[in-house]
């Protein structure tokens, strides 16, 4: 099923203002870690990947792990945008009894990998890859990652056994935002020069601004950089982006918004800056 | 014991052809023929088992049933929270093959001592665990396991393990196997040691005392009644097994019998802290634990 080219732009704004409010209503952490990736995750959902809300399980899908398990709220967000799940289901986040827990759990809906502990997606996302090679199936794999996440070394297991295996259907997005749970990735386990550090294990690479809805459509799906090989798209993002007093900050990888800043967060997103 | 049972796998797996087997880089004179006879199905995926696990997990997400091979804990311990997350936590057919269970590799030290598996396996959600007595065993498990579509764990010795069943010797995951028949202590075996388990019942008889030996190819599911029947009708009970004796066979069955209120005389003969870091042989290590008769005649 081919995507409908929505208007990705409008949808990263809605995955945004989902994501405050779900964080917001549940007092639950990671929101920061949401808006990293919105751009990504709308551009994915509106324009990229072939999916079909009435059949999860259809085989010929492509597959998106998303390996940073604590960003559930805009996984959520896009799924119900696409109509995987109601939107009305978006206000019981990690609500007593509920569906949507706090790390991505594959009970819901278009949900393809349970994650919440740190290494795990890609690793998986080279074996799905791996089946449609096998299969000579026409889906492809992808794998969103966090910075931080890349610190687990079965990434690095997988990235080397991906390129041995020529998953030219694997594609990786990391949301390069620089802050991981603790303090900056400079500070804590620096990954300068990631580009670099893909190329020197045989990937193809894109190295673009992961808030760059052009970009990033034409990195997700134009061809592989480096024919036969799996891609990595190095997305340098903002933490908390689209809302100025989120962006850059590491403690909103813990907090929530309260009421007034959910009505400014809320103000500020609607207005697109 | 490993080579009939990869022998069974390419059978099994030629006629299914879902099956998929991965190694992380191990199975030098194991795995040749099945890679050869099964290319599309096979695939060496270097040495880290904790991708080889997620790998796993995603051609089981994407339709296949995989079956992961290397040697002591490195397809168990080493990727744990992978088997956890990724394939019980989803309840996927991905078998995990273990082979030189045990202190099949005593000589290598305790890095390739594997006696916490059954154990650890054991705990998690989905997860069948079997630990075949001898070849007869290990190639009447393989299928069952595969059948059931959810996680399993096959730890197999090595080499060389005697028959210990004729051929026609029924054998289920579910069921223990009563090879021989007596009223005072009931010596339950798991695993090869189960020839200990045999001779010392022979020695047992030359004291005048009278014992039965049972087989539990399977740790979980457990077969309970047996265990049951065991603790009812014999004055002890010995639980053997070439594993730690916490977690293991032992304890589980010694919950069984506290559960149903029975209490014979009760021990546990299995691997100790004070065999760890202690190198040598299979059998000169067991030996260290001493004689199984010993162990059973002080129990009465």
């Amino acid at each position: 099923m081919t995507p409908n080219r929505i208007d990705t732009r409008a949808l990263a704004r809605r995955l945004r203002a989902h994501a405050i409010r779900m964080t917001h209503l549940a007092r639950a952490s990671h929101v920061g870690s949401c808006l990293s990736m919105a751009d990504i995750m709308a551009v994915l959902h509106g324009a990229v990947l072939k999916l079909d809300p009435t059949r999860p399980d259809w085989p010929e899908r492509d597959r998106l792990v998303v390996s940073k398990g604590h960003a559930a709220a805009i996984v959520y967000a896009a799924l119900a945008e696409l109509g995987f799940l109601p939107v009305a289901e978006l206000d019981t986040y990690s609500a007593d009894g509920g569906r949507l827990s706090g790390h991505v759990t594959r009970t819901v809906p278009g949900v393809e990998l349970s994650t919440g502990s740190l290494g795990h997606g890609l690793p998986v996302a080279a074996g799905m890859a791996l089946a449609a090679q096998r299969y000579g199936a026409a889906w492809r794999s992808f794998c969103i990652v966090s910075d931080g996440e890349l610190d687990e070394g079965s990434n690095w297991e997988a990235i080397q056994f991906a390129q041995q295996f020529r998953l030219e259907n694997l594609v990786l997005v990391v949301d390069y935002n620089k802050i991981q749970s603790f303090g900056r990735v400079s500070e804590v386990s620096e990954l300068h020069p990631l580009p670099e550090k893909f190329r020197a294990f045989n990937w193809g690479v894109h190295e673009l601004d992961g808030h760059d809805h052009d970009a990033l459509l034409a990195a997700l799906s134009g061809p592989p950089p480096l024919p036969g090989r799996p891609t990595a798209i190095v997305a340098h993002t903002v933490k908390g982006k689209g809302v100025s007093f989120m962006e850059d900050q590491l403690a909103w990888h813990y907090r929530s918004a309260d009421a007034a800043q959910l009505a400014a967060a809320l103000a500020e997103v609607e207005a697109g800056r | 014991m490993r080579t009939e049972t990869i022998d069974a796998l390419t059978a099994h797996a030629r006629a299914n052809p879902d099956i998929m087997l991965l190694t992380a880089d191990l199975g030098y004179s194991v795995l040749e023929r099945f890679a050869e006879a099964l290319p599309a199905q096979y695939a060496n995926v270097g040495v880290c088992e904790q991708a080889m696990v997620g790998i796993a997990a995603g051609l089981a997400l994407s339709g296949h049933r995989v079956v992961l091979y290397s040697i002591a804990n490195f397809p168990t311990l080493r990727c744990l929270e992978q088997l956890r997350n990724d394939v019980c936590y989803h309840a996927l057919p991905v078998t995990v093959i273990a082979v030189g269970g045990g202190l099949a590799y005593g000589a290598q030290g305790y890095t390739h001592h594997g006696v916490e598996d059954l154990g650890i396996m054991a705990a998690l959600p989905h997860m069948a665990v079997a630990c075949p007595a001898d070849p007869h065993e290990a190639v009447e498990l393989l299928p069952q396991l595969l059948e059931r579509r959810l996680p399993a764990y096959l730890r197999l010795g090595r080499s060389g393990e005697p028959v210990l069943h004729d051929a026609a010797t029924p054998v289920t995951l579910e069921r223990a196997i009563w090879l021989r028949r007596g009223a005072d202590v009931a010596m339950l075996a798991t695993g090869p040691i189960l020839g200990r388990a045999l001779a010392a019942a022979e020695a047992l008889a030359a004291r005048g005392i009278s014992a039965s030996v049972a087989s539990f190819p399977g740790i979980r599911p457990l077969d309970e009644e047996a265990v049951r029947e065991a603790g009812r009708t014999h004055r002890a009970v010995l639980t053997i097994e070439e594993h730690s004796v916490s977690g293991g066979l032992g304890t589980r069955v010694a919950e069984t019998l506290l559960a149903a209120g029975l209490s014979p005389r009760f021990g546990k003969y299995g691997v100790t802290d004070a065999l760890r870091g202690q190198i040598g042989s299979q059998s000169w290590l067991l030996d260290r634990l001493g004689p199984v008769e010993d162990h059973a005649a002080a129990l009465l």
